[in-house]
């Protein structure tokens, strides 16, 4: 049965998505995670996605094929009095942006909510075809 | 009703089938909302079943003959699908017919599947519009379930010839 390998499709974009919330919560949860320099301090990731053939051509599923690090500077503040303060009395913040983040976030809830839609619409249709006849 | 059995059923599995194609189809589209460089594709329903409907069915293409797709015999104890009997007159049928490709494979084969045209461009190159899916997908699982209603009303009315 052709319909029932939307699950499938589905499946894997719901592991996707969930990654990249998971990456988001990851960010935020480490925005203010200061450092001494910025080799040590935690850099902002981001989830590359890609596409992914499931046997058929039809079936086109989605999968996560990278993590990377945000190229973007980090935030130095200065704070003498901080105890993770360099020489020079800068502290280096990770180089994440909130806003960013909560947009991502946002994002990728609605793109989970319309793959538990897709599914949900799937089984119902999968139900129907097993009642044909009666 | 002067209509074959299969005729009655064949139009509703080239349609059925064809729709749960779509629907994958849909349905991948959605699951790549978000990758970048993702071309969304679909295809004409209505001509991709008048191509399907134009290929005959199986019943209509048995050929004495044309016998392939048995199973192999793979120890020796198996007995062949096709003994002795020989197709030794025109209205001998064959033991094991050859059959069309019936649902997702007719429907791979019946459907051509084009790139959607963007109404709106992304950066990232990806064409996927969420509203236009959503719709789509809905559309296509009423008219499934249309379609099974229908099926299910024609083998209601069998049912009622038959048994009276």
């Amino acid at each position: 049965m052709a319909l029932s390998s939307i699950f499938d499709v589905a499946g894997t974009a719901l592991t996707a998505q969930s990654k990249r919330l998971n990456v988001v919560a990851s960010n935020l949860a480490n925005a203010d995670s200061a450092s001494t320099s910025a080799d040590t301090a935690y850099h902002a990731k981001q989830v590359i996605f890609q596409t992914l053939n499931l046997g058929s051509s039809a079936d086109k599923g989605v999968k996560v094929s990278a993590v990377v690090d945000d190229p973007s500077p980090m935030h130095t503040v200065y704070e003498p009095n901080h105890p993770l303060a360099n020489a020079e009395g800068y502290v280096t913040y990770p180089n994440v942006n909130p806003v960013e983040e909560m947009v991502n976030m946002i994002s990728a809830s609605r793109s989970y909510q319309n793959e538990v839609d897709v599914m949900n619409t799937t089984k119902s249709l999968l139900q129907k075809t097993l009642t044909l006849g009666q | 009703m002067n209509e074959t059995l299969d005729g009655v059923f064949h139009y509703y599995q080239t349609a059925i089938s064809l729709r749960s194609y779509r629907q994958e189809v849909l349905a991948s589209n959605i699951a790549n909302a978000d990758t970048p460089g993702y071309k969304a594709r679909d295809f004409d329903f209505g001509s991709a079943l008048n191509t399907a409907l134009k290929q005959p069915s199986a019943s209509m293409n048995a050929q004495p003959g044309n016998v392939s797709g048995g199973l192999a015999m793979t120890q020796t104890g198996h007995l062949p699908a096709n003994p002795a009997l020989s197709l030794s007159d025109a209205g001998h049928l064959p033991g094991n017919p050859v059959l069309d490709p019936v649902g997702h494979a007719m429907a791979q084969a019946s459907a051509k599947l084009q790139y959607r045209i963007p109404s709106q461009d992304s950066a990232d190159g990806n064409t996927v519009d969420m509203d236009v899916e959503r719709t789509q997908f809905a559309n296509n699982a009423i008219h499934y379930e249309a379609n099974l209603t229908l099926l299910t009303g024609r083998i209601k009315d069998l049912i009622a010839a038959t048994t009276s």
